[in-house]
């Protein structure tokens, strides 16, 4: 009895401390998305209104040749930024974990460019990558004439410019989840394997990787959410690149929201984002949670 | 007793910060490189003359500094003046009911009776004028360095066949033809200055105004794209991403030949100490002579119950369209005033040029801001730019896109 009473306070009191949390997440998530697809079903314009006009926007949006583009990039930066982020960042952890005498320093300095904004970081990769006065106007000055590296200036090259400066800015942070994985492998696996003879790649590849699944699966839904969320940097690199070289979703969404003054679209564009994100997360949740009921039997 | 003191110290700072409220006025525009800064602040110092306070909120970027002043209106913080584009920026403003009409000032200076109708045509709404129009700039101008085409041996172009000419001339001589700042809203100002000089203004009027989808298909149209792509040729490799004033500054140094942009790149000119007609020249390309395209800039006041801020908008509406402040604003911008009832003489020679066309009323088009809604504007925009970027689409297939657009329900 006595501890029942007990219970029943503390219960309270921890609801009452989520209680804001919770009402942020009502109002602003659940009915701030809510309100997005509901605009996104009428005619609005630079201002909501509240004519139905059904899936139109929809139609639209997915005859609109930009929006068709974007989506087309940002498949293509996603796949090369995670999987290039995830090796390079892998890579660095591995030389970081030999044991190299300045190792505080070089970690510091490899995880230093994720403490920039994406606008500092495009403007700057901009700057180097301009072909008139950037790496190629360097190497050309070195004396190699007939060296071209203008990427940024044309519209087929220009989303892996993107990447390049995305990639640089991400590496460290994935440097640095590797390196707390590969720190917390027991030191007789290497021990174990030195004795049976297995090559120091091997046992990265067959028997360390599988160990980091973890780590590979946090650093991978991490840099997943930068990719739904590309817009500060494709703005400052390019915006939206020559032509619709380097025109992203998200960027869509926000030229369709103030300077095209086309609610409708832009809300219809965002509602698209989220269904294709909750399309490929939910699943995923449904596996997770699948295989925690299990391991729990 | 101590209370008195209280109460009338309090008394005392509010009296004082009363007055300091009078005639306070928070302006959002977009007149952020040298030449337009320097206009600007000829209204500011003109108003601060009149008793006023002027609160500069000049943000870069023209879409950037109209979504702030938009958003703050509709949210509830506006500010006391918002700085538009001549056209059809702020309807739904107007239609949403947040907008103040400028109908008393504009009766008691009786400014319809010097401002061109189709300035006045664009910025009213049921019959009442909703912004104040402040200048009338070209679009379409073709500014170019003097001594260097001399140089090359080319006299100045006059229509957009003979350009090529001088262009191939300066390229033979390896300087760059054509100084061009690749971003979206300059492919579509370039692509418009042929559409008008090699198309005509009926064309122009027709595709954004009308919406005529049977234009857009015509074979004029499709070689007036196909002049548009024979200008790829004549930009450097640095062009895309540059700004506007970082191209007039190639002209300016003599690293390029010729810009074609509006006349707010004299501004730029006079900042750097040139003049018109003696180190660079100014003209509009024609193959069929007619077509000024005329843009401009307008201050939209946002509904305010404050009574202050009311006097601090009328006071800024009157001066802005003072005979004294429209010249010394058009010398330092680059554009004409926008009422032509003034002496102009004391303008320069491009400024001249520009107000002896619009004297004819078949020279006046309205620009693309006047005649479509930012959306068909920004979809003709996305169109123009993939065009110049893709080297591969043919005139076809971009006039194809353009006739899509147009059929489009934005």
């Amino acid at each position: 009895m006595a501890i029942q009473l007990l219970r029943f306070p503390s219960r309270l009191t921890a609801l009452l401390a989520l209680a804001p949390a919770y009402a942020v997440f009502l109002v602003v998530y659940i009915g701030a998305t809510g309100w997005t697809i509901w605009v996104s079903l009428t005619n609005s314009r630079m201002l909501p209104s509240s004519v139905f006009v059904g899936l139109r926007q929809y139609e639209s949006l997915f005859t609109n040749e930009r929006w068709l583009v974007s989506i087309h990039n940002l498949i293509i930066f996603g796949v090369l930024f995670v999987a290039v982020s995830i090796a390079l960042g892998f890579a660095l952890a591995i030389a970081i974990d030999q044991r190299v005498r300045a190792e505080n320093l070089l970690r510091s300095i490899y995880l230093y460019p994720f403490s920039m904004s994406f606008i500092v970081t495009g403007l700057v990769w901009q700057w180097l990558l301009n072909p008139t006065y950037g790496i190629e106007k360097l190497v050309r000055n070195w004396g190699l004439e007939t060296f071209r590296f203008d990427w940024i200036v044309r519209q087929n090259t220009v989303i892996y410019t993107l990447v390049i400066a995305a990639v640089w800015h991400a590496a460290g942070l994935v440097m640095a989840i590797m390196l707390a994985g590969l720190r917390g492998i027991d030191d007789d696996i290497w021990k174990a394997a030195r004795i049976d003879g297995v090559r120091p790649w091997r046992v990265y590849v067959s028997i360390i990787m599988p160990m980091l699944g973890a780590s590979f699966a946090t650093a991978a839904v991490l840099l997943s959410v930068s990719v739904v969320r590309l817009y500060d940097l494709s703005v400052a690199m390019t915006n939206g690149g020559p032509g619709l070289g380097s025109e992203v979703p998200a960027k869509f969404v926000m030229d369709h929201l103030f300077e095209r003054q086309n609610l409708g679209l832009a809300t219809a564009a965002a509602t698209s984002m989220l269904i294709t994100v909750a399309a490929v997360a939910a699943p995923f949740l449904y596996w997770q949670a699948k295989r925690r009921r299990l391991a729990v039997r | 007793m101590r209370l008195r003191t209280i109460a009338t110290a309090l008394a005392l700072i509010w009296s004082t910060s009363a007055n300091a409220q009078d005639m306070k006025a928070e302006v959002i525009h977009w007149w952020t490189s040298s030449g337009e800064s320097a206009a600007v602040k000829v209204f500011a110092d003109r108003f601060t003359k009149a008793g006023g306070v002027w609160i500069d909120n000049a943000i870069a970027g023209g879409v950037s500094a109209r979504a702030v002043a938009i958003n703050r209106t509709v949210g509830g913080n506006p500010p006391t003046a918002m700085q538009f584009n001549t056209g059809r920026q702020f309807d739904e403003l107007v239609e949403g009911n947040l907008l103040s009409d400028v109908e008393v000032v504009a009766n008691e200076n009786k400014w319809r009776t010097f401002i061109p109708e189709a300035i006045v045509k664009a910025v009213t709404r049921n019959g009442k004028m909703y912004a104040v129009p402040v200048n009338i700039h070209g679009q379409n101008w073709l500014f170019y360095n003097k001594a260097l085409l001399e140089k090359v041996g080319a006299a100045e172009p006059t229509n957009w066949i003979d350009v090529f000419a001088v262009l191939d001339k300066v390229k033979a001589a390896g300087l760059i033809p054509l100084a061009f700042g690749g971003v979206k809203v300059w492919e579509r100002n370039l692509f418009n200055a042929v559409l008008v000089g090699q198309g005509g203004a009926a064309m122009f009027e027709g595709i954004y105004g009308k919406r005529d989808a049977a234009l857009a298909a015509s074979a004029e149209f499709k070689a007036v794209a196909a002049t548009y792509a024979r200008l790829r040729g004549y930009v450097d490799s640095g062009s895309p991403g540059r700004n506007w004033n970082d191209a007039t500054t190639l002209v300016i140094q003599g690293k390029a030949g010729m810009q074609v942009m509006g006349d707010w790149a004299k501004g730029e000119f006079v900042a750097a100490g040139q003049t018109a007609g003696k180190e660079y020249g100014c003209t509009v390309l024609s193959n069929k002579g007619t077509g000024y395209i005329m843009g401009g800039d307008v201050f939209a006041f946002p509904k305010l119950k404050d009574p202050p801020q009311v006097k601090a908008q009328l006071a800024l509406a009157k001066i802005m369209l003072e005979p004294d402040t429209q010249i010394e604003f058009a010398q330092k911008k680059g554009s004409i005033p926008v009422r032509l009832d003034l002496d102009l003489s004391s303008l320069d020679l491009c400024a001249q040029k520009a107000v002896k066309w619009l004297g004819d009323k078949r020279q006046q088009v309205p620009a693309q801001e006047m005649l479509s809604p930012p959306a068909l504007t920004g979809a003709i925009e996305d169109a123009i730019s993939q065009y110049w970027n893709t080297p591969s689409m043919t005139a076809d297939a971009f006039a194809m896109k353009v006739v899509g657009i147009l059929k489009d329900s934005y």
